[in-house]
């Protein structure tokens, strides 16, 4: 496809390794932090960290909007679920992550409940307007790229009057994340993980622009190289990180620039703004409570709102004890670290949300990574 | 182009309807990124270029 295949072409992806191998160097490490698992996953796919030299280190984010949902939110969802009144609708991957005890939504739709798999926000709505006898709850997640289509449903739904359609929100907000771990003393002592430098999210920049990031290269002198999903972007971007850390400089530079601007999509922005406030604070797995780092829907739109159309309340439940997701999200932990992978945790019968999203880390190392340790010391 | 500020494009020949709402004077013919069924942001071909020329130029250098 165009403008997707030139993008992966590997004789050039092993010239950029070459440049690669020859301006990082030999005495220094660049512990690099892909924020967004859509990185995570186009490095293991394509066998990027191979390309890279051992003191290049690729550190994973936080950023699958699926793994950081805590179990008590998913619980939420598996409440409403249960209320034979309810239609409960949610992307694909969502519906496989156990929630308390085990049990998931796909788990709730086997017992009876009314569960369904939708590709948008807008199928969601088009369920409401097929079932107004029904009350249709669409558990909305994700970071800013699918924020502004829930802002879209909820906008629509308000002009048509739907009486029957509510979104339990759990919009999260990148730059809030970002913040957390640079700020954080638990994500910085835990592991002792320093990071250097970021390679920051397509999609996500596509709408809030590169200026989002501006305060983590003038604040806390981080570079910041937002960067496009195909392997060579991702190995320029690593490029570009390596040449500001070698010359000492810290800024926010737009790899991908086919698509991100500085200001990003102000229409999206806009909608989403007049929809949604920040919320005072939100629980992320592996973060922990995070102050101002998710959206709830504005009081004018409140009868749109689950979690006061059917008076929910929060409450913090903790993972499962032996899963690892919280120190893999953080980056201080490796998939390979945990005693679950690969064994008790597969995608097929997951116990982590990191093992359910293709976008979560330790699917990508199930999929495409679990068996590149023993072929590296065979050749070497 | 269809109604109600939806489109039909092609997903390397899988046609899709999505949404045009969140993104304002698309012509038939350009290039977009769709998530969940929405377009987000427009592709633009002269920059797409200008990479592929970049990527090009850091291969030679590590050559030379």
């Amino acid at each position: 496809m165009k403008y997707i295949d030139e993008f992966r072409d590997g004789a050039t992806a092993r010239r950029v390794a070459g440049a690669i191998a020859a301006e990082a160097e030999p005495d220094h490490h660049y512990h690099l932090m892909e924020f967004c698992g859509g990185h995570t996953h186009a490095i293991y796919r394509y066998g990027v960290q191979d390309l890279l030299p051992p003191q290049v280190r690729m550190i994973h984010g936080p950023g699958c909007p699926v793994c950081v949902l805590p179990v008590g939110r998913l619980d939420m969802a598996l409440s409403l679920a249960s209320r034979p009144e309810v239609i409960l609708c949610s992307y694909g991957d969502m519906l496989r992550v156990p929630g308390s005890g085990g049990r998931s939504l796909l788990k709730a739709r086997g017992e009876g409940a009314d569960v369904r798999m939708v590709y948008s926000a807008a199928d969601a709505l088009e369920l409401a307007r097929r079932h107004p006898e029904r009350q249709v709850v669409f558990f909305a997640i994700g970071f800013e790229t699918t924020t502004p289509p829930t802002a879209v449903a909820i906008r629509q739904a308000h002009s048509e009057d739907l009486e029957n359609f509510s979104v339990l929100c759990n919009h999260v907000l990148t730059p809030a994340a970002v913040a957390n771990i640079l700020d954080s003393p638990a994500a910085r002592e835990i592991g002792s993980v320093p990071i250097d430098g970021f390679l920051g999210p397509a999609h996500v920049s596509i709408v809030i622009g590169t200026h989002a990031y501006e305060r983590f290269a003038e604040g806390y002198r981080k570079p910041v190289v937002i960067s496009g999903f195909e392997p060579l972007d991702v190995m320029q971007s690593i490029l570009m990180l390596i040449r500001q850390l070698n010359e000492g400089r810290a800024e926010v530079e737009n790899q991908y620039t086919r698509a991100v601007t500085r200001l990003g999509n102000v229409k999206a922005q806009d909608l989403c703004a007049e929809i949604f406030e920040p919320r005072s604070e939100f629980e992320w797995r592996g973060l922990g409570v995070v102050p101002d780092s998710a959206l709830q829907i504005r009081k004018e739109f409140g009868r749109f709102d689950a979690e006061r159309r059917f008076d929910l309340t929060y409450a913090p439940v903790g993972d499962n004890r032996a899963c690892e997701c919280g120190s893999i999200l953080r980056g201080v932990l490796e998939p390979t670290d945990c005693k679950l992978f690969g064994t008790a945790c597969t995608p097929e019968t997951p116990m982590g949300s990191c093992m359910v999203s293709s976008e979560g880390a330790c699917a990508a190392y199930y999929q495409y990574g679990r068996f590149r340790q023993p072929v590296k010391s065979a050749t070497a | 182009m269809l109604d109600d500020q939806q489109a039909l494009i092609d997903l390397d020949g899988v046609q899709k309807e999505i949404s045009l709402e969140l993104l304002d004077d698309v012509a038939v013919g350009d290039y977009v990124v769709v998530h969940v069924g929405y377009a987000l942001g427009r592709l633009d071909p002269e920059e797409a270029e200008r990479t592929l020329a970049l990527l090009g130029e850091a291969g030679l250098e590590a050559a030379r």
